[in-house]
């Protein structure tokens, strides 16, 4: 038995039984980073008290036996983005490459609570702007396929973490298809959840109205398991939904927007048909639907998205914490420090929202795409009063080639299908669907489900019956 | 078209310095993206559109009191300050 191929439900069995320790699970996580990180650079850093944390939970666990979380013990990745106090949290950005988080976000102080383990934190593209790991300022991380590929981004870090069995499950945060993506690309499981249902206090902000932290996993019932030891109302976020928000949810009719889905790649669409065939087999009806919309949502969030980054990221100004670089007059230090430590697509996505958002553009351009936004909401509802779930693929293509996305806008079209389901806050899903073959490489690609706003529950069993996982 | 000129424009405004090679470049990509999301144009929107997808989600304000103890998080946050002293921030002259 090789400990870092465990899921968490069989790792916490093996606690009680004390077949093993969280000592021994560490251990061999770390082994295993210490193998494969230096090809795959999935992780920034390895924390250096992990251990100690783990002899904590192996006391905690033997105080509270079964009563013990079955999140105890169990080491998680996190994305460099999702602050741990006393850690350093850099967004693999230049700009904040030595800042040291001096809070935990609320879902790591609810994981810690529980008893889970923080063993590090994982590369992603720089401030979360990305479909490929490869903006970021510490080089890009690589696919377990295919070392040649990118894993997908933004998360791309946390999910070659639980992809290559360092970890078994990692955290993402997604504003649009940063968990989904990397998850389609490397064969895991992927969840955005509903907007307000899991704090985004301790995320560091790209759009805010967008932003959600979710999980990745090798299988649905893990992630499962981390978004509900995650979720919850919280005074610390005022987006956050109230406490009873979520919703009873089932059903057997999938809608499947045939319109929109034909955007993916040939071989994409023929394993996203195989896996509908599958759940036909297992009772569900599917039905096309017209999304008419749908297809205007990616360029809706590259006009929302820019503009709330220029907000955001305007607050890293080199004086009060991050990069300083040393100019003549005040405003020289501004320019300098900023211009040194962002990196190309941060800068690119920057100067986008501030022409979006100039006087003379604002109604052509972020009025009309936030109208965009709840036309496609109310298509959406629509679409949920004749069916329980909607699915797609969950990206246009496989794993491409790490250089392949030069141009901005066609690593954008890589998140096309992630796009509505982030601009109206609904929560999503992606399972593996299967292998596709690629430039003789035969690499893995995903489905998505989604469903109305704070059905989440509903997502696992729908991805349960799809992978055939009970 | 967005030109040279309106790039450098926006650098300014965010506070971004950009040599002419970046300028260039920038431009490029902008326009070809500005292309691109130029297509919500063709979606009819109706008047009754919302202006928020967010509706369950209404704005909740704390008492204005004091949200923690006093000077626990200070020492922390100065420690991150590229330039410090003492208790102080030190920047640049502001004032000409």
């Amino acid at each position: 038995m090789n400990l870092t191929d465990l899921t968490i439900t069989e790792l916490a069995g093996g606690y009680r039984r004390r077949d093993f320790s969280a000592v021994d699970v560490v251990r061999a996580s770390r082994a295993r980073i210490e193998k494969e990180n230096p090809q795959l650079n999935a992780f920034l850093e390895v924390f250096g008290d992990v251990e100690k944390e783990a002899e904590k939970a192996d006391a905690l666990i033997k105080e509270k036996g079964a009563r013990a979380h079955p999140l105890a013990g169990i080491p998680i990745a996190t994305k460099d983005n999702i602050l741990i106090k006393g850690k350093k949290i850099s967004a693999a950005s230049k700009i904040l490459e030595n800042h040291v988080a001096t809070y935990d976000a609320t879902v790591v102080s609810k994981l810690k609570a529980l008893g889970a383990l923080f063993i590090g934190r994982t590369n992603m593209d720089e401030f979360a702007m990305g479909s490929s790991t490869e903006h970021s300022a510490f080089g890009p991380t690589r696919n377990p396929h295919d070392l040649e590929r990118v894993p997908g981004g933004s998360s791309g870090g946390s999910a070659v973490s639980v992809a290559a069995r360092m970890v078994p499950v990692a955290l993402g945060s997604e504003t649009c298809g940063s968990i989904r993506q990397p998850a389609s690309l490397c064969g895991l499981v992927g969840m955005k959840p509903t907007y307000g249902m899991v704090s985004r206090n301790g995320l560091i902000a790209m759009g805010s109205s967008l932003d959600q932290i979710g999980p990745l996993a090798r299988n649905v019932s893990d992630a499962e398991l981390l978004f509900n030891a995650m979720k919850g109302h919280d005074p610390m976020d005022g987006t956050t939904l109230p406490p009873g928000s979520e919703k009873k949810h089932s059903g057997k009719k999938i809608g499947v927007p045939r319109a929109f889905v034909k955007d993916a790649a040939p071989n994409v669409q023929k394993s996203f048909e195989v896996a509908l065939a599958g759940l036909s087999k297992r009772g569900y009806e599917i039905i096309d639907i017209a999304l008419p919309s749908a297809p205007y949502c990616l360029a809706a969030y590259y006009i929302v998205m820019p503009a709330e980054v220029s907000s955001n990221l305007a607050r890293l100004d080199g004086m009060r914490y991050g990069l300083h670089v040393e100019g003549k007059t005040l405003r020289e230090e501004y320019d300098l420090s900023r211009s040194q430590g962002f990196g190309p697509e941060t800068r690119r996505r920057i100067i986008l929202g501030a022409y979006v958002l100039s006087s003379g553009y604002y109604d052509a351009y972020y009025r009309r795409a936030t109208a965009l936004r709840s036309v496609i909401g109310a298509e959406l509802d629509d679409a949920f009063q004749n069916v329980s779930f909607i699915a797609t693929p969950t990206a246009p293509n496989a794993a491409f080639k790490i250089g392949e996305k030069s141009d901005p806008l066609s690593m954008y079209l890589e998140d096309i299908f992630a796009a509505p389901s982030n601009l109206t806050g609904i929560p999503a899903i992606s399972v593996p669907s299967g292998l596709v073959e690629r430039d003789g490489k035969m690499l893995p690609a995903g489905i998505q489900f989604m469903s109305p706003k704070m059905t989440d529950a509903s997502l696992f069993v729908v991805a349960r019956d799809a992978l055939g996982e009970h | 078209m967005v030109s040279a000129d309106d790039v450098k424009k926006l650098a300014e405004l965010s506070r971004l310095s950009l040599d002419d090679r970046e300028v260039d470049k920038l431009r490029s990509e902008i326009d070809s993206i500005i292309a691109y999301v130029d297509t919500v144009q063709k979606v009819p929107i109706p008047d009754t559109a919302s202006n928020s997808v967010h509706l369950e989600i209404e704005n909740i304000m704390r008492e204005d009191d004091n949200p923690h103890e006093s000077g626990i998080y200070t020492e922390d946050l100065l420690k991150q300050m590229p330039r410090r002293e003492k208790n102080y921030l030190k920047v640049r002259k502001i004032l000409p």
